[in-house]
């Protein structure tokens, strides 16, 4: 790992100076393979800030998200009517994350200005598209909230303030932990560098999350060949249960 | 261990379904359910999405009622003859509930529905039950040494025509009875996604007037169809059938119905009715504190669209 940073501040040093600063960055791995016996997985994001501008400069910090697939969620409220607790309200946010990991350098509303925020869809709200709400919820900003904290619950979205450790004034890296619930797709990265709670440079990366072996298989059949699908699981639970039927009939017979 | 389940995508202590899958397996051995009613919210707990658990349960009381009906097949305690026409009016029942099912979905409000009819139905069907279990167990005990019973009163059942004679159950009735019971548990079972035992077992006994010996083989043999049916309904339309966790479940699952057949040879009818009813108004109750108590989180997630 120490030989990629390495290589990533002499690709800094030989690269145009556009800007007055340039980051580059890398995750340790480009894949993640959801095995059998997969219970989450963590990954490393790393990467280094050069300034071009001559002189001493203002210390800066970084923020870096990683994001899931994006899924449409139907977010129900319950009510009490007639004694009963039911669903009475409901509102369907467009696009949400499946997964949300945002890690800063510091307490976000210090390091960040909202605008900034706003324009880059860093905070977990702002990531999430909730322009598709119907309009007769009265309350939409509440079912948004309501979806936030209950996949913070479920460990699918977290926020770690100080999370991002700065070396020197160069470099940065962060651990990542991905829980056991994530689901396929492509993860996108994002790491801000940030000065005066405005965004100075971004750089972006993915990170494949797939199911492989017996997994996939299991899968994809269950997709493009549901019948044959339902077919081998009546068989299996068949076969179990007579087998189970025979190994006790066995037993008590000997 | 943990385990990732491919179609639920989530990742599970497989010791844990283990578990779940053996508890559920003796009660379905004993008294004759499927288990459903008790394993599918449980599934919900640990955090199975509903759709997947659904559907893979019905895979797994296959399995499970597999196991035990072989048990009582060697006890000669299946009437397979009262089973299919069980299961004739299983299928359209069935066919029925589905209808029903996509209809109230189109009414938003599925989801309170199942609710209420099982609170309604477990309540209605375990108090009867039990109250009458609890005399029976009562006047086996005032009576020293097993009295014959009083002969079964003939009832409307058995004035309508098509009579058929059930031997195993020692019944002469007409079909449509049995037919109808089939279909309303078939209705009730596509609805909720259970297998219905828990009615069917307590319709044959007061309806049909059949045994309780006969009734458990029995019920099992229906629930079979009916649950591979389903099975195969879910697999092909949904996809949501998890064959990692049906798997897990039903290895449990085939060995704890052993078990409890053999424990259900050793209790009395009344006393087998007696906890059946029992269990059923335990998870009536549970489901109606559901209803009933503001619950801590007010809101819920439901992934539209796609699978899953």
């Amino acid at each position: 790992m120490i030989r990629w940073i390495a290589t990533l501040v002499i690709a800094l040093s030989t690269a145009n100076a556009a800007q007055a600063q340039q980051m580059v960055a890398d995750l340790s791995q480009s894949r993640v393979s959801i095995t059998a016996s997969f219970a989450g997985s963590h990954i490393l994001v790393f990467g280094a800030v050069r300034e071009t501008a001559v002189g001493p400069q203002e210390p800066f910090d970084v923020i870096i998200t990683v994001s899931g697939p994006l899924q449409p969620v139907t977010v129900r409220k319950k009510d009490r009517v007639a004694g009963i607790w039911v669903n009475t309200e409901e509102a369907r946010i467009d696009a949400a994350p499946t997964f949300y990991n945002i890690s800063t350098t510091g307490p976000m509303a210090d390091i960040l200005s909202e605008t900034a925020d706003l324009r880059h869809s860093i905070s977990t709200p702002n990531a999430i598209r909730a322009v598709g709400l119907t309009e007769d919820v009265s309350e939409a900003d509440a079912f948004t909230e309501a979806l936030i904290r209950i996949r913070r619950a479920d460990g699918t979205y977290t926020e770690d303030e100080g999370g991002v450790t700065l070396i020197g004034q160069t470099l940065f890296r962060t651990d990542i932990e991905l829980p056991s619930n994530i689901v396929e797709g492509t993860y996108l990265a994002r790491i801000f560098m940030i000065r005066d709670q405005r965004v100075v440079a971004t750089f972006t990366d993915v990170l494949g999350v797939q199911k492989v072996g017996l997994e996939r298989w299991i899968y994809t059949l269950a997709q493009e060949q549901a019948a044959l699908y339902g077919l081998l699981s009546l068989t299996i639970a068949i076969a179990a249960g007579w087998g189970a039927s025979a190994t006790f009939r066995y037993i008590r017979g000997s | 261990m943990q385990i990732y389940l491919p179609i639920a995508e989530v990742s599970v202590n497989a010791f844990m379904l283990l578990g779940l899958g053996g508890m559920v397996g003796v009660l379905s051995g004993m008294f004759g359910v499927g288990g459903g009613f008790l394993m599918t919210p449980l599934l919900f707990f640990i955090g199975i999405p509903p759709a997947v658990a659904v559907a893979t349960e019905a895979n797994q009381i296959v399995a499970s009622s597999f196991s035990g009906v072989l048990a009582h097949w060697r006890r000669k305690t299946v009437d397979i003859r009262m089973g299919m026409v069980l299961q004739v009016g299983g299928l359209i029942g069935a066919a029925l509930g589905v209808l029903v099912f996509n209809f109230l979905k189109s009414m938003g409000q599925v989801d309170l529905l199942i609710r209420l009819s099982y609170v309604v139905f477990l309540g209605i069907v375990g108090s009867l039950m039990f109250v009458e279990s609890l005399g029976a167990l009562r006047r086996s005990r005032a009576a020293a040494g097993p009295r014959k019973p009083v002969r079964r009163q003939r009832n409307w059942v058995h004035t309508w025509p098509l009579k058929m004679r059930f031997r195993t159950s020692g019944l002469y009735i007409s079909v449509i009875p049995p037919i109808l019971v089939g279909m309303a548990v078939g209705v009730l079972a596509a609805i909720m996604g259970v297998g219905g035992g828990f009615i069917m077992v307590p319709a044959m006994i007061y309806i049909l007037g059949m045994p309780t010996k006969v009734v458990v083989g029995t019920s099992l043999f229906q629930i079979i169809l009916v649950t591979a049916f389903t099975t195969m309904l879910h697999a092909t339309t949904n996809h949501t059938v998890d064959m990692a966790l049906a798997v897990l479940l039903l290895v449990g699952g085939v060995v704890g119905a052993q078990i409890g057949t053999q424990i259900g040879t050793k209790l009395k009818a009344e006393q087998l009715r007696v906890l059946l009813a029992a269990l059923v108004l335990l998870v009536c109750g549970k489901l109606a504190g559901d209803l009933l108590l503001e619950p801590t989180e007010l809101y819920s997630i439901g992934t539209s669209g796609g699978h899953g």
